[in-house]
């Protein structure tokens, strides 16, 4: 049996979560104040997850770049190729929040999406 | 002169949150001064999620965050003047400010609510021997060249200061291919909040140097390397200890004073450990009619809670613009032992509004604490309280009928318990 001392990153609050685990299997986890607490320790034992922020080209737009966010977490470990798939990409404005501008991140089943919305210049 | 019932100064967070809610509490005459060309403040270079889990119970950008508040303005009307820089106010509540439409202007406001943010501790701040080559940015610099102006500032990078923004960027700069070859911290713990040491550091290998500074910079015109040493307990750096990184650039994220030079000049009263207004219950300053929120009042660690103070000061702004000033006694808050300051600073305890919610930070860190409220020797509340940081702010609620009536200073204090 194993006890592994984790941050959850869900949010700010940052609680201390521990995580018993015996022969690959998740046994208890306590410390958590929610229950995404719990389902985040249980997955970070596994394969850790993450929401990935970037940003991509835009033209015509106020700024050059619009930032942009992964509608939900994706393995840690696809960070790199991910941010090879999001680098490729230029849109155009207007853009509104929550437009799609990759669908379905490497098979991962998160779509990157546009995470405000710029105006057309 | 063009007059408003009330000017808020700063299109943040903070000012977009006051004027939404003044409009709520029927102040309809009302401007938001912006000096940036769009609303929304730091927030807007603050891509990476994790705001607004207490406001809107779900994770957002710091854009999308800031949107919602920009819809709600635009929903509500509020009038807003962007690439609008105010250059002066009097304690008459007159605003100038210069743009590029209308030049130089000058208007009247009835109330001012300061809502202006706070700017980064830069490198002539912490003293760092050497050579001034460039290469050296404050963290929330180098985020605005990157995420707004879509600049990555170096490629083999060293950050100063375990402080947010610093942690943000050592991660947002390896995904941009940049290695990042630590960070160090003067302080034997971290500033920054436990979720970014884990997910910005240790999610990529990205060693934390405690207890250490960068004590040289070499370069004649782009930095080429810095020296990093060990500091013993009175954080003098410890000869022997030396560590050289080759890096093209160095990151500061050493801090964040609130922007006050409006407010200094016409002298209302800092709290010189916050250095923002002292401010009473309704979150007026000491100049009547001139309120303050947000980080240009003092610096938090989340947003959540600068909208909810900004809201808080322009109820307060509402209510002084309906009733007139608050009578009778004022008793000042007091940092008591393991506190470093307490927001609100004042109270009028005969004309309490509501119930108020005190913010404080402790001065170090305590695995568990009894946080003691009290006026005089009399114990208001207590509340007890595991792994109270600095970096983490902390807030006690106490009711209208605890605070009317009281007539000695109010003290919050923390008792470092097992």
């Amino acid at each position: 049996m194993e006890t592994k001392e984790l941050i959850c990153v869900n949010c700010p609050m940052g609680c201390r979560v521990s995580v018993t685990i015996e022969a690959g299997e998740v046994l208890s986890v306590t410390g958590n104040s929610c229950p995404r607490g719990e389902a985040y320790a249980r997955q970070e034992s596994i394969r850790p997850m993450r929401i990935l922020t970037s940003t991509v080209k835009i033209d015509h737009a106020l700024h050059r770049v619009l930032p942009v966010i992964t509608s939900k977490d994706i393995p840690l470990d696809m960070m790199d190729a991910a941010m090879e798939e999001i680098r490729r990409v230029t849109v155009d404005a207007p853009v509104k929040m929550n437009d799609v501008l990759i669908e379905n991140l490497l098979g991962t089943g998160a779509d990157v999406i546009a995470s405000r919305s710029m105006d057309r210049i | 002169m063009k007059h408003y019932d009330a000017v808020v100064i700063g299109g943040g967070s903070a000012g977009l949150s006051a004027a939404v809610t003044l409009k709520k509490q029927g102040i309809e005459n009302i401007i938001v001064l912006e000096k940036d060309g769009e609303t929304g403040g730091i927030l807007q270079q603050c891509i990476h999620n994790g705001f607004g889990l207490q406001t809107f119970k779900e994770q957002l950008s710091g854009p999308a965050y800031a949107e919602r508040f920009i819809d709600q303005a635009a929903e509500a009307g509020v009038e807003v003047l962007t690439d609008t820089m105010v250059t002066h106010i009097g304690a008459d509540k007159t605003i100038e400010y210069v743009n590029s439409t209308e030049g130089y202007a000058k208007i009247q406001a009835d109330a001012i609510i300061l809502a202006v943010g706070c700017y980064e501790r830069s490198r002539g701040a912490v003293e760092i021997p050497g050579e001034r080559p460039t290469g050296i940015y404050t963290a929330g610099q180098a985020q605005r060249y990157l995420n707004i102006d879509g600049y990555l500032v170096g490629k083999k990078v060293f950050i100063l200061g375990s402080g947010d923004i610093g942690l943000i960027m050592a991660r947002r700069m390896t995904l941009e291919g940049a290695k990042v070859y630590g960070v160090a911290e003067l302080m034997p713990y971290s500033n920054g909040l436990p979720r970014n040491i884990k997910q910005c550091l240790e999610d990529f290998g990205i060693p934390l140097y405690l207890s250490h500074t960068v004590t040289h910079i070499y370069g004649h015109d782009r930095l080429e390397r810095i020296e990093v040493s060990a500091v013993d307990e009175k954080r003098k750096p410890v000869p022997g200890t030396e560590m050289y990184f080759d890096v093209d650039t160095l990151l500061l994220s050493v801090g964040l004073i609130p922007e006050n030079h409006l407010a200094d000049e016409i002298g209302v009263v800092m709290n010189p450990r916050t250095r923002g207004p002292v401010v009473d219950e309704n979150y007026m300053t000491s100049v009547e009619g001139i309120f303050a929120c947000g980080n240009g009042l003092h610096v938090h660690d989340l947003v959540d809670f600068v909208t909810m103070e900004a809201a808080r000061a322009a109820e307060g702004a509402a209510r002084w613009l309906k009733n007139g000033s608050s009578a009778g006694r004022v008793i000042r808050t007091e940092a008591g032992s393991n506190v470093s300051y307490i927001v609100p600073g004042l109270l009028h305890t005969d004309a309490m509004p509501g119930n108020v919610e005190f913010f404080f930070r402790v001065t170090r860190p305590l695995d568990a604490g009894e946080i003691i409220v009290r006026s005089g020797e009399k114990v208001l509340r207590t509340l007890k309280k595991k792994k109270l940081m600095p970096s983490e702010m902390e807030r006690v609620l106490l009711t209208k009928q605890q605070l009317t009536g009281l007539e000695d200073n109010l003290t919050i204090e923390v008792k470092e318990t097992e």
